[in-house]
């Protein structure tokens, strides 16, 4: 194009303006210099106190529609959904279930947008870690106030621990749904000595072998168990003596990745030897080479919880759900298949009833489920272990700096 | 009348184009160069301060990424060019009627998701998996050798991901040379590597100048395959603004990233161009 004529300008029609690439020039300055100095991206933090007659207001006139759209996990349902089938035969409540969260952060990033927005994010129930995003909900108020007078079978059922969270005291935004430990899982075909220490981690001779996990907290829980911190009660000097010591341990190519989900393959095929691993992955695997520890400086206890958006749809249809799955019958079955820890401590007494009632391998595997510390930890297992610290506001990009860098390689 | 809408008539044929990448690209566009200056954080808000800042510590914190990502995006480039150009230039010129079906077999990977074939090099590639597995047993390989969460296999990654979008503009554009003309060459006495090196390689080099421009610019701003088959040693930067700008909300930092390596990419391939001796870069590419 270049150098050829240009058409003669019909003059009434550029009057005021001088050429084509002139006015266009112009409009993208003008609108250039208007949005590069707009007036930024709003706050919405200070959701996080909630009233009586806030939740009241929620609720008022809010009738059951029939219908849930659950957002989960991987892993986190029967494959044929039988407890989700059992629960729309009992209620007439159908559900559409998709696993749509893989990580807690990945999610956050996703309903954000529609949230702020006041807008549907097309689930009605969804399933989140208590951890920074789980916070970032509750500050931003994108979370309805649950109506525990709909939450019978919760105030009956639920544990104390379960009742009892720092993270969310009260149970006014959620309950959980799963809970799990994060200790060590090894391959006994390359470890050749017992794994009892988080320390092991850190052992030169398992260089290039040992799996972290990615999750910041989760790493600097770790980090700091190593230094000898509790990182429930952990302070900023912890976080960096703790930091130092993990870069270290990257730096020395002690560790080989990072990961998100993929460690129990990697210790399943040798790739690692040890790596942090969160309870039910490894006894669901129930390989006899991989074996699953709380190291004795202590592990973490974890929950997945059940919330609803504000902007649920069928928040009535909703909460019923959350409600009927703290009954022990309806529990028991989820918690054979999930093999993680239940909320609901009557569910023990339901499996140890089904495993009296059966034999052969079925037997054998209900048992070992009744009498699992993964799934029913003793009161000196809970000794051991510590929850996510609860990070303010104002900590936590003092805490993401020291350590959700680390597996960045900064 | 007529003369108006003669006078009017390429402004509505830009219309379209025009609105789409108003609307998706500029708006966009300037909207992040915005945020990247702002401070501030998703619970208070981000606040416009012109906080030039943000570039600074993206660059003391990340800046051996980035560096990372030009150099994986440099060697995937390379090896792409090196992969794509005999197989171009053999279904170019000997491919005869089968032409089509050699091309349908390149683009053949596209058809399975990227991610899932990124999944399926694990697979192949684990420490006692198909390949390092026996040749460790016979004792070939030291015992620490490993090819999973090196940069060996992050490049090899993104070489294999992105070298259809190599070998199609390389093949175009050989496809175009009139056969006539190196024949010409072999009449003037020319011998089989004068006339590739002083005929077809000439005349192909928009091919290559497209097929680069197609695979270095998305090659280095990657984050599937660093993620997948990198270790901790070889993350790249697209990992890195994906992760801050979506596990940490820093919108900020995140798009300053964005903007540092989008003014690397657009120096690099215009330094490129300017070393290939062409001188309107989209000319050459569209030619």
């Amino acid at each position: 194009m270049r150098g050829r004529p240009r058409p003669a300008p019909d003059p009434a029609l550029l009057r005021g303006l001088t050429t084509r690439r002139g006015f266009l020039g112009a409009v993208g300055a003008v609108a250039g210099a208007a949005a590069l100095s707009g007036c930024g991206i709003p706050g919405r933090g200070g959701n996080g106190v909630v009233t009586q007659a806030d939740i009241d207001a929620y609720w008022r006139g809010r009738t059951g529609k029939g219908h849930v759209n659950w957002a989960n996990w991987p892993g986190y349902m029967e494959d044929d959904h039988s407890t989700i089938k059992q629960f729309s035969k009992e209620t007439g409540i159908s559900v559409t279930y998709k696993e749509a969260i893989q990580e807690a952060a990945d999610w956050f990033g996703k309903i954000q947008a529609p949230l702020a927005a006041n807008q549907s994010i097309g689930f009605d129930l969804m399933v989140v870690t208590n951890g920074i995003q789980f916070t970032q909900l509750v500050e931003l108020g994108y979370l309805a106030p649950l109506d525990h007078r709909r939450l019978p079978n919760f105030a009956r059922y639920a544990s104390e621990k379960a009742k009892r969270r720092a993270y969310d005291p009260q149970n006014v935004f959620s309950v959980p749904y799963m809970s799990g430990l994060t200790g060590i899982a090894y391959n006994t075909r390359y470890v050749k000595e017992p794994i009892t220490s988080v320390q092991q981690l850190f052992d030169p001779k398992y260089k290039g072998r040992v799996g972290m996990m990615s999750d910041s907290q989760e790493l600097g829980n770790f980090g700091m168990f190593a230094v000898g911190a509790d990182p429930e009660k952990s302070t900023e000097a912890d976080w960096k003596r703790a930091g130092e010591v993990l870069r270290g341990q990257r730096d020395k190519g002690i560790v080989r990745k990072y990961y998100e989900q993929g460690y129990i393959d990697a210790v399943t095929k040798g790739d690692v030897w040890l790596t942090m691993a969160w309870s039910g992955d490894v006894y669901t695997l129930s390989s006899p080479d991989v074996k699953f520890v709380v190291p004795k400086e202590g592990g973490t206890i974890w929950s997945d919880c059940m919330m609803l958006p504000k902007t649920a749809a069928n928040p009535v249809d909703a909460i019923r759900l959350m409600d009927w799955l703290y009954e022990p019958r309806n529990n028991a079955p989820l918690t054979e298949f999930i093999n993680y820890v239940t909320p609901v401590p009557g569910v023990q007494d339901v499996i140890r009833r089904q495993a009296a009632a059966a034999t052969g391998k079925d037997k054998a595997d209900l048992d070992r489920l009744a009498t699992s510390p993964l799934i029913f930890p003793s009161a000196e297992e809970y000794a051991k272990l510590r929850t996510y610290r609860a990070l303010s506001n104002a900590e936590l990009p003092r805490y993401q700096k020291v350590f959700q860098t680390i597996p960045q390689g900064a | 009348m007529a003369r108006l809408r003669k006078a009017l008539t390429p402004y509505l044929m830009i219309l379209p184009g025009g609105l789409w990448m108003a609307v998706f690209f500029v708006v966009p566009l300037v909207f992040m160069l915005s945020v990247s200056l702002m401070t501030g954080n998703i619970i208070d808000g981000f606040k416009q301060t012109w906080h030039w800042q943000n570039y600074a510590d993206g660059f003391h914190t990340y800046g051996d990424k980035l560096v990372r990502s030009l150099w994986y995006g440099l060697l995937a480039t390379v090896a792409c060019i090196a992969l794509a150009y005999p197989a171009a230039y053999w279904i170019a010129f000997k491919g005869g009627r089968r032409k089509s079906t050699y091309l349908f077999l390149l683009l053949l990977p596209f058809f399975v998701s990227f991610v899932l074939r990124t999944l399926a090099w694990k697979l192949v590639l684990t420490d006692n998996g198909p390949l390092l597995g026996p040749l460790r047993s016979h004792g070939l390989l030291p015992k620490d050798f490993h090819i999973l969460d090196s940069g060996f296999a992050v490049v090899s990654g993104l070489t294999y991901n992105f070298l259809p979008f190599m070998v199609l503009p390389i093949y175009v554009a050989l496809e175009r040379i009139d056969y006539r003309v190196i024949e010409a060459s072999y009449d003037l006495y020319a011998g089989r590597t004068q006339a590739f090196l002083r005929v077809v390689l000439p005349l192909s080099l928009p091919g290559v100048f497209a097929g680069v421009i197609m695979t270095f610019v998305p090659v280095a701003s990657d984050y599937v395959n660093s993620e997948v088959l990198g270790g901790p040693n070889n993350v790249m930067i697209g990992h890195i603004i994906r992760t801050e700008y979506f596990d940490n909300s820093s919108y900020a930092l995140a798009s300053a990233l964005s903007f540092s390596l989008m003014a690397l990419l657009l120096v690099g391939i215009f330094a490129y161009a300017r070393a290939l001796g062409t001188e309107d870069v989209l000319e050459a590419a569209g030619r």
